[in-house]
């Protein structure tokens, strides 16, 4: 069987990613070449792997919470009942996503404290944004005749939530994941600065500790796990649009 | 049970509440009030505050706290009120007094604190009075939206009234009412550090912008007008804003160092504000890139035709038609780039660049959570002024075509 | 059969149905007819309780639709709109079972009614079946709209407006089909339609509407020749008048049971034909009479020029309608 190209692409980022991962220490000795001034040219502190588990750990537990509540806000909005709501709802969306996500991971540490739990909130709060506004819009732009239609087939609310609006908003609402998971996996490495151990962890102690060795290794595999996951979404959204381009 | 045939008419079936937006900020806003701390009381800036809670703000100056929460009755009576538009106008401005009257509370109650305790105490916002200021603000939009008035007077009316609760805080901060508060009290201490802070910050964000321009116009109009050219660029410009900013900012590192030890004359290094204005540059360059090419898509096409049928000459048409056609989308893109570079220099200063987000992770590391504020704080009040310019820009320069269109109809 | 007892309905201070009383027999084809606005949409939707009346009785079967739960009476009414609104993530097959799906029909069971229902509709299965909607033109979408309306073998069928967005062709297509399932099923339709010749070619009986009340209930001979008002008169239009009276009867009303002596020429009509395409066959052939055959091919009389002017078993009609203003054609 050949590979389609999306999950070529995919394939081809996640053997990198694991090269990166495994084969860093394997580079000591490139990484000690490059900058014989350094005393520790490997970041060893922690494995790379248990920072790429815990760093894909943060964004895995924020992007549910924020698909979980964000996805329920937003179908709750588009219903009839909490229609009078959508507005506030859009108003809290629009408003949140100009805080830049920096910002709002510094400003959870006075409130909360410092480590893994205020970069959680932060994450799950800022990734909510994209979330709620893509499912409004994926739920609002399913046409009228379609749910004209299901009503008058005898499908009930629950019915034509889950077999007919959900799956046609699914692509829209996809692209509101992809956007909240890339801007956490960004924002997670910089959640090193507020305690939690991320793949941001090697860049910051690099950037303190004047090492650019350290910087470059984290920067590698930040920066693969994106591309992993920006291809993990580019196959998930031809999927969800299969009907559309079959034939 | 859920019941598709009848829309839910506001007031029917819940006693006599007409608007159920305003009963859960008036809900959310009595909840916050009575659960959660308003301002939190430390001894000095290193150990954390005990909570103080509203009741005690009030107990303290009852006639001035009375006065400045008056606004709030309003806003737990407007659910119960008929929508109509002078009490949706009173709730609005109410929302606004309310917000900033929640300011020169904090503010005044520092005051007192401060008046018995040491110089080194600080009183700073708690969870209390950012959820109370929030239901102030979200009350203001929310009345303003059901007010329905229309995308150009909407635009401005939002933007005056946003204008007018930041400029009630600005004159309370110029009259020294908040300099008790812990965020003054720390800006005290680094007033000359934090203007430099800001403007390198404004600094950097339009160091950035001239280059952005200067190569995402052209780009954008010409992946515009040659799909081939949109098929190469766009793919780029899409994987670059996938590279999570931290790392670009680190990779650039290494290559701009090792450019700085070959050609030592051209002040460039691998740290501070040449990789960071690269990288914001390498940012921005999408939604400037692609919202140009979209606007230009988006001129219809019998409009290219008939100027031509007119005999203007392409550049003519270009200039004069496509052009101011495509401007609100392209502001919509400069408001993105914007907003995101405000972010986007926050974090540069991990490189050394400087700026508010040097002031905030210096008091990440070293735990003064008051110096976070200052530098947290007003990066987020720059995002959203940049936002709220170029959302009104966006408005205007749609609205006026609308109101072209319609022959001034909407006016 | 349906019964609806004063039914009103009201959107704000516009009347969209002002207090109708009818009823729709079992098996009968029966079109709601008139301009838009006029609460013909309003009163199908409140068939199925997509809109609640605000007083009134409607009856279904003899039970009181508002007692029964919504969904249930839908799954057993078919429903077609104008838009079609097939699902877009579903094939053919799926959008056609949809129906028998949420009633829990075995799956040989749905495959065989698909099967059975995209052959009614003159769709082959072996290419229809696993295509997505995007992929059919418009008149084929709204097969597969009328075939999935009519999956799970609903007792009444209601249609809103359906043929209103086909091109002429398509629709006069689709009406035949119309025609043949309801000969060939017995289902009770109910059809709502803008359009008066559509009325007319597809009714046992025209209601007819205008400002939410019903104006006249009554067969397509009687909207012709003896409507209720002026603007049922102007909804059928004076233009072509005659051929349009012409076109509710077949030549088994108007053929003399006489042999053709002498012999005719040309192929014969059939006696299901209407008479305005009969007309049109004399014209064609120049000719005064035709030989007219029965259902199984048997010879059954003559039809007679003179006979399609005036009606021979009709006494002279008393009041005759208004004959059409000789005037210049005024395009619309």
């Amino acid at each position: 069987m050949r590979l389609d190209p999306l999950t070529g692409r995919l394939m081809l980022a996640l053997l990198a990613l694991a090269a990166l991962v495994l084969g860093m220490p394997a580079l000591k000795p490139l990484f000690a070449a490059l900058y014989p001034a350094l005393d520790r040219p490997l970041y060893e502190a922690e494995t790379f792997l248990t920072l790429t588990l815990d760093h894909m750990a943060l964004v895995g537990a924020s992007s549910l919470i924020a698909v979980a509540a964000g996805g329920l806000a937003g179908i709750a909005v588009t219903r009839p009942w909490g229609a009078e709501f959508r507005g506030l709802l859009e108003a809290v969306a629009t408003m949140g996503q100009t805080f830049p996500p920096v910002a709002v991971l510094a400003l959870a540490v006075p409130s909360i404290g410092f480590g893994p739990l205020p970069a959680l909130i932060a994450l799950s709060l800022y990734a909510l944004l994209p979330v709620v506004r893509n499912t409004i819009a994926g739920l609002e732009g399913v046409s009228d005749a379609v749910r004209e239609s299901a009503r008058g087939l005898g499908m009930g609310p629950w019915e034509t939530l889950f077999r007919v609006e959900l799956p046609l908003a699914a692509p829209v609402i996809l692209a509101g994941v992809r956007t909240a998971v890339i801007v956490n996996t960004g924002t997670a490495a910089i959640a090193s600065t507020v305690g939690a151990k991320t793949l941001g962890l090697p860049i910051i102690v690099g950037l303190n500790g004047s090492n650019q060795a350290y910087v470059i290794q984290g920067a590698l595999i930040v920066g693969a796990l994106a591309l992993v996951l920006d291809a993990g979404f580019e196959r998930l959204a031809a999927w969800s649009v299969r009907w559309r381009t079959e034939g | 049970m859920l019941t598709h045939g009848s829309p839910p008419s506001p007031g029917a079936g819940e006693g006599h509440v007409r608007n159920r937006v305003a009963l859960l900020l008036a809900l959310v806003g009595v909840a916050a009030a009575l659960a959660l701390p308003f301002l939190g009381f430390a001894p000095n800036r290193l150990l954390s505050g005990k909570p103080v809670p509203l009741w005690d703000v009030l107990h303290a100056a009852p006639a001035s706290a009375w006065t400045a929460l008056l606004p709030g009755v309003l806003l737990l009576a407007a659910p119960f009120l008929p929508p109509s538009r002078p009490v949706l106008t009173a709730s609005a401005v109410a929302g606004g007094l309310f917000t900033a009257g929640l300011v020169w509370l904090a503010g005044t109650h520092a005051g007192t604190l401060a008046a018995t305790a040491s110089p080194a105490a600080r009183t700073s916002f708690g969870a209390g009075f950012w959820v109370l200021a929030a239901t102030g603000l979200l009350a203001m939009a929310d009345a303003l939206r059901r007010l329905h008035l229309g995308a150009w007077t909407g635009a401005w009316v939002r933007f005056a009234a946003g204008g007018a609760v930041a400029g009630l805080v600005a004159l309370e901060l110029a009259a020294g009412r908040l300099d008790q508060l812990s965020i003054l009290k720390e800006y005290a201490n680094r007033s000359d550090v934090f203007a430099d802070a800001v403007l390198r910050h404004g600094a950097l964000v339009l160091a950035a912008l001239l280059p952005t321009l200067l190569i995402g116009v052209p780009l954008g109009i010409l992946a515009q007008r040659s799909p081939r050219v949109g098929r190469l660029v766009f793919p780029v410009l899409n994987l670059v804003q996938t590279i999570p900013s931290i790392a670009l900012f680190g990779l650039l590192m290494a290559p701009l160092a090792a450019l700085a030890t070959l050609l030592p004359g051209l002040g460039i290094s691998g740290v501070g504000p040449v990789p960071a204005v690269i990288a914001l540059t390498v940012y921005s360059l999408l939604p400037i890139t692609r919202n140009m090419a979209v606007g230009l898509e988006g001129v219809p096409d019998d409009v290219r035709q008939a100027a031509r049928g007119m005999g203007m000459t392409p550049r003519q048409i270009f200039l004069r038609v496509e052009l101011p056609l495509a401007l609100p989308v392209f502001l919509t893109g400069l408001r993105v780039t914007l907003v995101q570079a405000v972010g986007l220099a926050a974090v540069a200063a991990l490189i050394g660049a400087g700026g508010l987000g040097a002031i905030m992770f210096q008091g990440l590391f070293a735990n003064a959570l008051d110096l976070v504020l200052l530098g947290a704080v007003p990066v987020i009040l720059l995002a959203v002024a940049a936002d709220a310019l170029l959302t009104l820009a966006v408005a205007l320069t749609a609205g006026n075509r609308d109101r072209a269109m319609t022959g001034g109809a909407s006016a | 059969m349906i019964a609806l007892e004063r039914v009103t309905k009201r959107f704000g201070s516009w009347t969209a149905v002002d207090a109708v009383s009818m009823t729709v027999e079992e098996g009968e084809f029966l079109v709601l007819v008139g301009p838009s606005g006029s609460g013909k949409s309003t009163l199908l939707r409140m068939m199925n309780r997509l809109i609640a009346p605000d007083s009134g009785i409607i009856r279904v079967d003899g039970a009181d639709i508002a007692g029964l739960p919504p969904e249930a009476l839908r799954r057993r009414m078919g429903y077609v709109i104008q838009s079609v609104g097939l699902f877009p993530h579903w094939t053919v097959e799926r959008n056609i079972a949809t129906v028998p799906d949420l009633l829990g029909w075995p799956r040989a069971r749905v495959r065989d009614r698909v099967t059975e229902l995209l052959e009614l509709l003159k769709l082959d299965p072996r290419r229809f079946r696993t295509a997505y909607p995007h992929q059919l033109s418009g008149g084929q979408q709204q097969r597969v709209g009328v075939a999935r309306a009519l999956a799970a073998e609903p007792r009444v069928l209601l249609m809103d407006e359906p043929f209103s967005a086909l091109d002429p062709i398509t629709r006069g297509a689709l009406q035949g089909e119309m025609a043949a399932i309801h000969r060939g099923t017995g289902t009770t339709i109910v059809f709502v339609t803008h359009d008066m010749d559509e009325a007319l070619a597809l009714a046992d009986r025209v209601a007819v509407m205008d400002h939410g009340r019903l104006v006249q209930c009554a067969p397509p001979l009687a909207i012709l020749t003896d409507p209720a008002s002026g603007m049922v008169r102007d909804l059928v239009g004076r233009e072509e008048w005659g051929l349009k009276r012409l076109a509710v009867e077949t030549v088994a009303r108007r053929v003399r049971p006489e042999p053709a002596i002498p012999p005719i020429p040309g192929p014969p009509v059939s006696s299901a034909t209407p008479l305005h395409r009969a007309l049109s066959e004399m014209v064609a052939r120049g000719a005064d009479r035709l030989p007219v055959v029965d259902g199984e091919g048997r010879p059954a009389g003559v039809l007679h020029l003179a006979d399609l002017v005036r009606d021979p078993s009709a006494p002279p009609p008393v009041s005759p309608p208004v004959s059409p203003p000789v005037s210049p054609p005024v395009s619309p």
